[in-house]
């Protein structure tokens, strides 16, 4: 049995205030308060639903029933402003239809262009909620917007910073000035080392492959170090050692020239070797007493310089002859 | 305690007695001179630590300088944020005030990480009511009662706010006489465009 109720038109107003009720020919009966504030034609005097609305994708209203298929669920759109759609639901009524409408996922910026407003919505309709949710949301995305930015300031801050080469775990130039101030001794060896072959490797197989023996010959640099001596890599394929406590040449060389040994083992890269080797230039401080320690590393690029025009391969100890070279 | 209540007060010094004052108190509540990060989680003592200083060092009483803090939050054009999320409440000031039992449940909806003491509103006569704070904040009533005067202001509703009782850890009462609930024009608020 069907149950009919009365209810006066400004209850339903209430209930929806974006109802729209038309009678069997189309013509509006009645609009909720919201909707005919948007599209005041709604008012007018034998104002008809397919004059002033059109279906989804602007196909027309052609009868009460059109708006019924479907279960009645019903997107329209406005004739006049096709930028204001609706989502809905129609349910006959007599033999009319009573639709209720809604602005659906579109309503944060419809609230915006039209002004509307708390009263404008049935206490019912969670809008409200919602647009406080998306200004909420949008407050929090704009505090964790300037914390990335600040973080990513810190970053930029802590890598410049930084005493290590992010890549091999070596000190890096930075790290390098502060183990030399730090030195509680005068007596001590430094070498400036450079890689052979190493960009044969790079064009050859590629930058991943040359990070790799990079990698590697930090491995081995560090392996020969002993407590106290600090290895640096100061450049792409440059290196420096500096081994405190060394007062001799002989005993110095002989751990470069382990060093180099081993740097001209064949690396294996995937399917691949990577073949490289190294050059070395050594001075010890004692052999330029009082001397800064600008001078010292001048002196070891150019015993460096030398070992690389007699051959590469090898470590050669500075003497004063080579800086003219 | 929520990056965000140490921001708010780190924003507060600022805004209010300049850049110097607070770095100055940063300093003396060991607190790092660049600032908390909203969305991080602090201890508790930190927050204490730097009301205990900034207190001290602007010789104002701590409850004085949170109902200054409650005021700030709603009336300072850089805090414009909170106070459109807080006028989301209601349409005038008395309904409003029956939001605010929903308040923490708002906040949670926002930022999960943000707990708020539970809020209970009673209304104890002809225009008289009651808020309580429930425990967890020392110090909240005095902040309520800034936040309330200020959003009394914002609805252009005159009202008359006292301190009630204070329980344990930091429960407080507000009580709240409506005078007048459309004294004054009060601030526009819309739902959509952002002032």
């Amino acid at each position: 049995m069907t149950r009919r109720f009365d209810l006066e038109r400004a209850a339903l107003d209430r209930l929806m205030p974006m109802h729209l009720a038309l009678d069997a020919g189309g013509g509006v009966l009645s609009a909720g308060s919201t909707l005919a504030r948007l599209i005041p034609e709604l008012g007018d005097e034998g104002a008809r639903v397919g004059d002033l609305f059109a279906l989804r994708h602007g196909a027309a209203v052609g009868a009460v029933g059109d708006l019924l298929a479907g279960e009645g669920r019903v997107h329209l759109q406005s004739r006049a402003r096709p930028d204001m759609a609706f989502r809905g639901l129609a349910v006959p009524m007599g033999a009319g239809a009573l639709i209720n409408l809604s602005f659906g996922i579109g309503v944060v910026e419809a609230v915006g262009r039209f002004a509307l407003t708390e009263a404008d919505f049935a206490p019912t309709d969670l809008t409200v909620e919602l647009l406080y949710l998306y200004e909420a949301k949008t407050a929090v995305l704009e505090e964790l917007r300037a914390m990335n930015a600040r973080l990513q300031g810190d970053k930029v801050v802590a890598e410049e910073q930084a005493l290590t080469d992010a890549l091999t775990g070596l000190r890096n130039r930075r790290g390098l000035d502060l183990a030399i101030e730090a030195l509680g001794t005068s007596d001590f060896a430094l070498v400036h080392l450079d890689l052979d072959r190493f960009k044969q490797v790079n064009d050859g197989l590629g930058h991943a492959a040359g990070d790799h023996v990079l990698v590697q010959v930090a491995r081995i640099l560090a392996e020969e170090c002993r407590a106290g001596d600090t290895a640096a890599r100061i450049g792409g394929d440059e290196f420096v050692l500096l081994l405190p406590g060394m007062r001799q040449a002989d005993p110095a060389l002989r751990r470069i020239a382990r060093i180099i040994e081993r740097l001209s083992e064949p690396i294996p890269y995937g399917t691949d070797t990577c073949r490289i080797g190294g050059s070395a230039g050594l001075v010890l401080a004692r052999q330029a007493p009082e001397a800064a320690i600008s001078v010292l590393f001048a002196h070891a690029d150019a015993a460096l310089y030398a070992a690389k025009r007699a051959g590469r391969g090898r470590a050669l100890l500075w003497e004063p002859w080579m800086e003219s070279g | 305690m929520n990056g965000l209540i140490n921001r708010a007060i780190q924003c507060f010094l600022r805004d209010g007695w300049g850049a110097a004052t607070w770095l100055d108190a940063a300093r003396a509540a060991g607190v790092p001179a660049r600032g908390f990060e909203p969305m991080l989680t602090y201890p508790p003592e930190v927050t204490e630590r730097l009301l205990q200083v900034a207190a001290d060092r602007l010789t104002r009483d701590r409850d004085c300088l949170l109902e200054d803090l409650g005021t700030y939050l709603v009336s300072h054009p850089s805090r414009a944020a909170v106070r459109r999320l807080l006028r989301f409440g209601g349409t005038d000031f008395p309904d409003f005030l029956q939001s605010l039992e929903d308040l923490p449940a708002r906040a949670r909806l926002a930022l999960p990480d943000l707990v708020l003491p539970p809020l209970r509103v009673m209304a104890l006569g002809e225009q008289r009511f009651v808020l309580q704070i429930g425990a967890g904040f020392p110090g909240a009533g005095a902040v309520a009662r800034g936040l309330l005067r200020a959003m009394a202001d914002d609805y252009g509703a005159l009202a008359l706010l006292e301190a009630g009782p204070e329980g344990a850890g930091g429960a407080a009462e507000v009580m709240i006489r409506l005078l007048d609930p459309a004294h004054a024009e009060g601030r526009s608020f819309t739902l959509g465009a952002r002032e």
